[in-house]
């Protein structure tokens, strides 16, 4: 039977990491590659690196550290940020990238999925979308880490990625981001109903309660999730075997 | 052990070579037939479009090139797929070392999504006279590997591991010097690496 996921996410600056780990020792807490290992070793899924530089040379930086992460470890690996057109997308792949997260870009511009997908295949790009559950009770996507609103929604906006050739989404909201309250299970299940692709939900996740309430309430594919893991406020193990034991199929 | 991974219009390939690397195996990336021929093993690897694929390893010889092969060949997802008969994906013909259609996908309800992504259970190896296939010496069934596909191999007389999404398929197949992997031995962890060694001892 297929897994549930874990996904941990890093964020990426000038090629390391940027929010604080503490799990391991501090010489090696900004490395994005040993991280991924140790990652890797507790039993994580799949890895999602966010590259948060914006120079050009940061970039630069950003395709040579996928190319360690390629090189040292063994299990799946998406990048995003800084992707706006085909040869990005070509680059990272190259790299040993095994898929592609597009958020803004996207949005501003949707033929990019057709694209990757005819170019690279549909399981290579993930869509990303940040939305916001409205005062009039709709899901507003958001540009730019949710800095600016837009005038689509989101499962709209889902649907489209999926004719156009996303293998999966990756839909954070934005009143959950943070909070540690939750998942946004009730869109997460809309989402996951409706659409054929896989769903990874991102957004909330503080106890490990909310691990469980994901994929059975909210429907997820996948759960994704920094904080909780970097700060070992839920050791991904521990996390798993509670999952297991509440009857989630989890790759133990 | 010299081993050639063969280079042609699919992504993914640069993983595999960094996983033979981590096994200490003298890799090259390469289409020259010269190349492939001489080494000791060959991976056929990839993720991609079975049609598109297929166009490219026929108008620069690779086809006939791979089905020329005397060394132990792996084929890994669409690299499986394109050593099968013929693909739905694209309609078109494949390499027919295994003698058995590749078909997509068609959930019976909405808990499979297409594609499968991610970690499923590998089980029902084939016992060869009592033996393990080599491929799955020191593994387990019930062990994890990692799936990317929306198309897949049914269970046919070349079947050497099943997996079950929405039904058992082909997880691996083997026949004389050719085996294949549907899912990605190159991203499955340690399970992954034991598959690769096993395939490069």
């Amino acid at each position: 039977m297929l897994a549930k996921r874990i996904i941990p996410c890093l964020d990426v600056k000038d090629g390391t990491t940027v929010k604080g780990v503490q799990f391991i020792n501090f010489r090696d807490a900004g490395d994005p590659v040993e991280l991924g290992k140790q990652y890797s070793l507790m039993g994580a899924d799949e890895l999602v690196y966010l590259d948060i530089t914006a120079s050009h040379e940061g970039r630069r930086t950003f395709t040579d550290l996928v190319r360690r992460i390629a090189a040292e470890v063994s299990i799946p690996f998406t990048v995003g940020g800084g992707i706006h057109e085909l040869a990005d997308v070509e680059r990272l792949l190259a790299a040993g990238a095994d898929k592609v997260s597009v958020n803004s870009s996207a949005l501003r511009r949707p033929d990019l999925i057709t694209e990757i997908a005819e170019r690279f295949g549909r399981q290579e790009c993930v869509c990303a979308i940040d939305a916001r559950l409205e005062d009039d009770g709709q899901w507003r996507c958001y540009l730019n880490g949710g800095r600016i609103p837009t005038d689509r929604f989101l499962f709209e906006w889902a649907h489209e990625a999926q004719e156009r050739g996303a293998g999966e989404i990756l839909f954070t909201s934005m009143n959950h981001d943070g909070s540690k309250q939750g998942f946004a299970n009730e869109a997460l299940a809309r989402l996951s109903d409706e659409l054929t692709i896989p769903i990874i939900a991102s957004g909330g996740a503080g106890f490990r309660e909310h691990f469980l309430d994901v994929f059975t309430k909210g429907h997820a594919d996948a759960a994704l999730a920094a904080s909780v893991f970097h700060f070992g406020e839920i050791p991904i193990p521990a996390l798993k075997h509670y999952l297991a034991d509440n009857g989630i199929n989890v790759r133990l | 052990m010299r081993v050639a991974i063969i280079k042609y219009n699919a992504g993914n390939i640069y993983s595999v070579y960094c996983a033979c690397r981590r096994l200490g195996c003298d890799a090259v990336i390469t289409d020259d037939p010269a190349t492939i021929r001489e080494a000791d093993r060959v991976i056929f690897p990839g993720v991609g479009e079975a049609k598109a694929a297929m166009e490219y390893l026929n108008q620069k010889g690779l086809a006939d090139l791979i089905r020329s092969l005397t060394q132990p060949v792996l084929g890994i997802c669409i690299g499986m797929q394109l050593l099968c008969s013929h693909s739905e994906e694209g309609d078109v013909d494949c390499l027919g070392i295994f003698d058995v259609p590749v078909i997509r996908f068609r959930p019976s309800s909405k808990d499979f999504k297409v594609p499968q992504m991610g970690w499923n259970t590998i089980e029902r190896f084939l016992q060869d006279e009592g033996n393990t296939n080599s491929l799955f010496v020191n593994l387990h069934e019930g062990d994890y590997v990692y799936y990317v596909h929306s198309y897949h191999v049914p269970l046919c007389a070349y079947t050497i591991a099943q997996t079950d999404y929405d039904g058992f398929y082909s997880a691996a197949l083997h026949k004389g010097n050719f085996w294949a992997t549907q899912f990605h031995p190159e991203k499955s962890g340690s399970v992954g690496e034991q598959i690769l060694r096993n395939f490069l001892s």
